[in-house]
């Protein structure tokens, strides 16, 4: 097991240091730099600015520099764009946001759409399969930035249950929108894999034996089925991550949440090019690592993966 | 059975000129079952007459995509619903443009991304795949490995940067979605080579002498087009909504020209006025386009797919 986390985190290692490298060239040959203004500045100036972000140094020296900030101190360098704060307290003040209202929409995904497809699969053919069918394929097609100026329209414009937007320290009244638009179409796929995959093992010959020694059906999918069903959800996992992970962009422009996507997106327009930087490294980190994880639970889950 | 007949002809009447006997090649056999598959031809039609009206709408267009209408300026819920006496058959947008022009410009668009960033993926994952599988070894595990590092970086935080770094352009676009849309079809195309080369035809073309390279492009690649098929219809919805994400960003297409992402999230935005046809008229033509690509690429799974049958 620890050979193959070993073997694993030799990828992942790896790939995170080009994705920083990466980024940090993209970085350095974008034309305009964030200090050339309209007002011609004195060339004196300019250099103690310059020297301030420690872009006076050769490149390699920066992006030496840079790869050693991140990876030993995790300082990302101060923001381009506010001269007074640093990119590790945007990334801090969004962060949290994201990460709640992604994790419960990991959640509730995962759940739902887990339960959904067990469902669907047990009771084939019947009107809840037929009603859980569809719903995946609509669920499929329709993007999270359609899904949620619908919500919206309902709950707040129509009904006027929920605000429309914002994030007011996280109360469960402006969770519950992003929640469910960011969780859609993950809960959607989750379920039709879930389904798919159920059926196929209740068909195989061993679950047709514990059927014949008399077990009642709740063991036999819970006990029998539901594990080896559910390996191809964990390998969806990975996916599912990355798309909350891109979704929050999504999400924080609609219902100004001010997560880490708000970030990236207010940064990207303004040539805030430490602060993109930051936050793509950051996203790319934790992907690789939800990746790195959805692996090792993979091989924990399937016997056959031998370690 | 076919051919014991044919021998029995052959033996029989040596002289006789040969019926040709018509053999049923995988493709027709393919053909045969997708037709069957009603849901799976339904959209395929559905999908064509989509494509046949953004070739033929614009001659019935009464304004341009960018030309503004200044009678429902200012009054856009009053004046600029859809219409056949204004022109404006799908309504007007927040600034006055005609949204038939634009829906119709904008699946142009939509479709387009679509289907460059599947070629691409067919071209070079096949390529890619092929040359991986067939080669093996250190070859295919460095290809691959490449592959995955690939995978896991966020690319849609990188195709924003490339969006944000050169400007906005088409061909941007292309490149950015060109950089991923192969990586999974690579993946496919080597699965499918490793268990195609071991075959007793690829042996024979060996045998004979053939230069790798022509392995690979004349005996295996044609056994690929099957899988490579079904995985290109079902990348090319993938594209769409990949583009539509970006153009959502404003990240996307440049104005006046539009696409369907672009025009949704206009109409979301401006859904709260009550002016409620700018956003179904294009989601309706987006949600028709990606229905219609997921049933065909599951039919044409269905029909191609050894595995299934």
């Amino acid at each position: 097991m620890i050979q193959f986390i070993l073997r694993r985190l030799a990828v992942a290692i790896p790939t995170l240091l080009v994705l920083i490298v990466i980024s940090f060239i993209l970085m350095k040959v974008a034309p305009g730099n964030p200090f050339a203004g309209e007002r011609t500045v004195p060339q004196a100036v300019l250099d103690n600015i310059l020297a301030r972000y420690g872009l006076d140094k050769p490149e390699w020296q920066q992006l030496v520099e840079y790869v050693y900030n991140v990876v030993f101190r995790l300082d990302f360098g101060p923001s381009f764009q506010y001269r007074d704060r640093t990119v590790n307290e945007i990334i801090g003040q969004g962060f949290p946001v994201t990460f709640t209202y992604g994790a419960w929409a990991f959640v509730f995904a995962t759940l739902i759409g887990v339960s959904l497809g067990i469902v669907a699969a047990v009771r084939q053919n019947s009107w809840l399969d037929y009603l859980a069918v569809g719903f995946t394929v609509g669920a499929q097609v329709i993007p999270n930035f359609v899904i949620a100026p619908i919500l919206v329209l309902v709950f707040t414009l129509w009904l006027r249950w929920l605000p429309g937007g914002g994030w007011n320290g996280g109360h469960w009244s402006n969770v519950i929108m992003p929640v469910i638009a960011l969780s859609t179409s993950y809960l959607a796929n989750i379920a039709r894999i879930t389904r798919s995959s159920m059926l196929e093992v209740l068909s195989s010959n061993y679950i047709r034996t514990a059927r014949a020694k008399g077990l009642p059906s709740y063991q036999v999918i819970f006990g029998h089925a539901l594990r080896p069903a559910l390996l191809p959800v964990v390998s969806y996992l990975g996916p599912v991550f990355v798309g909350m992970v891109t979704g929050s962009v999504v999400i924080d422009l609609y219902f100004s949440t001010g997560g880490i996507g708000q970030a990236f997106v207010n940064s990207a327009l303004n040539r805030d090019y430490s602060t993109i930087l930051g936050i793509t490294i950051l996203l790319g980190a934790l992907t690789i690592t939800a990746n790195l994880v959805v692996d090792i639970l993979y091989a924990w889950i399937d016997p056959k993966i031998q370690l | 059975m076919l051919a014991d007949q044919r021998i029995e002809t052959l033996t029989r009447h040596p002289a006789e000129v040969v019926v040709p006997q018509k053999g049923r090649s995988l493709w027709m056999d393919a053909g045969r079952r997708f037709m069957r598959n009603r849901a799976a031809l339904a959209s395929l039609i559905v999908l064509l007459c989509v494509v046949a009206f953004t070739f033929i709408g614009p001659f019935f267009a009464r304004w341009s995509i960018e030309k503004i209408d200044w009678t429902v300026v200012g009054s856009v819920l009053a004046k600029g619903f859809p219409s056949i006496e204004t022109g404006h058959f799908f309504g007007t947008d927040e600034v006055g443009r005609d949204l038939y022009s634009r829906v119709i410009q904008g699946t142009q668009v939509s479709l387009m991304v679509g289907i460059v960033g599947s070629t691409i993926a067919v071209i070079v994952g096949t390529i890619y795949g092929a040359i991986a599988g067939y080669f093996g070894g250190r070859l295919d595990s460095i290809m691959m490995r490449l592959v995955d590092i690939i995978y896991s970086i966020p690319y849609m935080f990188i195709l924003i940067l490339l969006l944000i770094i050169f400007g906005r352009s088409f061909i941007m676009l292309f490149v950015g979605i060109g950089l991923v849309s192969w990586l999974g079809m690579s993946r496919v195309v080597r699965g499918q080579t490793l268990t195609l080369k071991n075959r007793e035809f690829v042996e024979a073309a060996i045998a004979t002498g053939a230069t790798p390279l022509t392995v690979i492009f004349r005996h295996i690649v044609p056994n690929l087009l099957g899988i490579v098929a079904i995985y290109a219809t079902l990348l090319i919805p993938e594209m769409i909504l990949l583009e539509s994400f970006i153009s959502f960003l404003g990240l996307g297409v440049q104005e006046p020209n539009t696409s369907l992402g672009a025009l949704i999230s206009e109409g979301a935005r401006t859904m709260q006025y009550g002016t409620i046809w700018q956003l179904l008229f294009p989601l309706a033509f987006f949600v028709v386009i990606l229905f219609t690509f997921f049933f065909v690429g599951d039919g044409l799974r269905d029909a191609l797919d050894p595995k299934d049958r």
